[in-house]
């Protein structure tokens, strides 16, 4: 009887997909199979790829998928679309532009909601890479929109980021600036035919040119790019432009090399001990008799949410005297 | 801490028929009862329903067909799911179907089968009384 982490590794579909189930569930199991696959993992090249809904996205990964597989490399996707906050349901619907890739076998998708718990979604994706990694995809495309913290985190992690826009959103340009435009390692005008690509153009690149640390010597200036995916036209020269960048990470120092990895292992571990903290605290304090009096106090009137709130944390905490 | 576990559901029109309207209110309808559903759109083969099925590791497939070739393609997608060890995930079905091909349906392993007369109160309480995410 094979273990699951073994099964991962071997590529099997079921066991793969069971995993990344476990891991979005928050299962406490999943911690000791990570584990064991973590040493099979680092071999996948990651492509976040993110941008306003409606901006092309999927359609895009699409076309990526079948230029990838053109060149004999295997693809793992993971397309992430948000939870409604009211239901706590989603509707995951990208895949719906992927599905003729369904019948691939060098090819696994995968559609995440972004639930929104304590930094969930930055934990499962990242669980989630190593394990489509493990499984030994030579690719590995994650599809965000790229709104809020958690998903910037995402695409963060990705060894090239691509920011997909749209020509005539001039206040979408402003809107990405906040935060991702630094993380752009590609940017990508998508239904470039539209009126207005030149104009978006432009502004990107001043965008761009006004970030110092890309002037540093050696740095890599983001290219900015033109296409029509659902046309197929223009990804090929996206595909090749990630493949430059690639090559620009893998010859840079072994100094820098090295030093970026440990900024991001840092950030990496300081997100899952933060994660963990609150996994463990948070359930001894709010999933207590305690805590459902002090909720029955408040809305009686006997005592205000601020009292309550020490009287629950600090002991916990082993903060009280 | 574990998370509570969330029922996951496909919805998938498998066959040629391009009216996918029900399948959609289904969608919206399962999102609100807060499970997560996987819509993969038109013109899907019972291979490509079950291949996506396994790797989004979902509990349940919705099949959605009003184009008359369900006998087939329903039954179709057990098939392969028992040839893929896969058949612990449910399948039911919807559409406009005569009363007699509807029990040739349960009885080739069809779960539930909903007709225009069923309301979406029924169709969510169906799936939170008899889906358990694993």
């Amino acid at each position: 009887m094979k273990s699951t982490a073994e099964k991962v590794v071997a590529g099997d579909i079921r066991a793969v997909a069971r995993l990344i189930r476990d891991i979005d569930d928050g299962m406490p199991e999943i911690r000791e199979v990570l584990k064991e696959i973590y040493p099979y993992t680092g071999k996948a090249y990651v492509i976040g790829i993110t941008g306003a809904p409606g901006a092309g996205k999927s359609t895009l990964v699409d076309r990526m998928i079948t230029h990838l597989r053109k060149e004999g490399k295997t693809v793992g996707v993971l397309a992430v679309d948000p939870t409604s906050p009211f239901s706590g349901g989603a509707i995951l619907g990208d895949r719906i532009r992927m599905q003729r890739h369904s019948m691939d076998e060098g090819v696994f998708i995968r559609s995440l909601a972004t639930r929104g718990h304590f930094g969930g979604l930055t934990q499962s994706t990242r669980g989630a890479i190593d394990v489509l990694d493990a499984m030994g995809k030579d690719f590995i495309l994650v599809e965000t929109v790229g709104v809020g913290q958690d998903e910037v985190e995402v695409v963060k992690s990705a060894h090239t980021t691509i920011i997909v826009v749209v020509p005539g959103m001039g206040d979408d340009v402003q809107a990405i600036k906040a935060g991702i435009l630094e993380a752009g390692d590609i940017f990508l005008i998508n239904k470039a035919d539209r009126e207005g690509a030149e104009k978006t153009a432009g502004d990107l690149r001043l965008m761009i040119d006004m970030d110092q640390e890309k002037y540093r010597k050696g740095a890599w200036r983001p290219p900015i790019l033109k296409a029509q995916a659902v046309a197929d036209k223009g990804v090929a020269e996206l595909v090749e432009e990630i493949h430059n960048h690639g090559r620009y990470l893998f010859e840079t120092s072994d100094d820098i090399k090295l030093g970026k990895k440990r900024v991001r292992v840092r950030e990496e571990l300081t997100d899952m001990v933060e994660k963990r903290i609150l996994e463990e605290v948070i359930n001894n304090i709010t999933k207590t008799a305690e805590f459902d009096r002090a909720v029955d106090s408040i809305v009686s009137g006997d005592t205000d949410p601020y009292t309550a709130c020490e009287e629950l944390v600090l002991p916990a905490l082993g903060l009280s005297e | 801490m574990a998370q509570k576990r969330k029922v996951r559901i496909m919805v998938a029109k498998p066959g040629l028929d391009g009216h996918d309207r029900g399948a959609r209110i289904i969608a919206r309808a399962y999102r609100d009862a807060g499970f997560e559903v996987i819509y993969t759109g038109l013109h899907q083969t019972p291979e490509e329903i079950v291949e996506a099925a396994i790797q989004e590791d979902v509990d349940m497939i919705g099949l959605s067909s009003l184009a008359g070739a369900h006998k087939y393609l329903f039954p179709r997608v057990l098939e392969i799911l028992r040839e893929k060890g896969a058949e612990d995930i449910v399948v039911c079905g919807g559409g406009i179907f005569p009363e007699e091909d509807i029990a040739a349906l349960k009885k080739a392993g069809i779960k539930e089968i909903f007709t225009p007369g069923s309301s979406l109160d029924e169709i969510v309480k169906w799936v939170e009384d008899n889906i358990k995410p694993r």
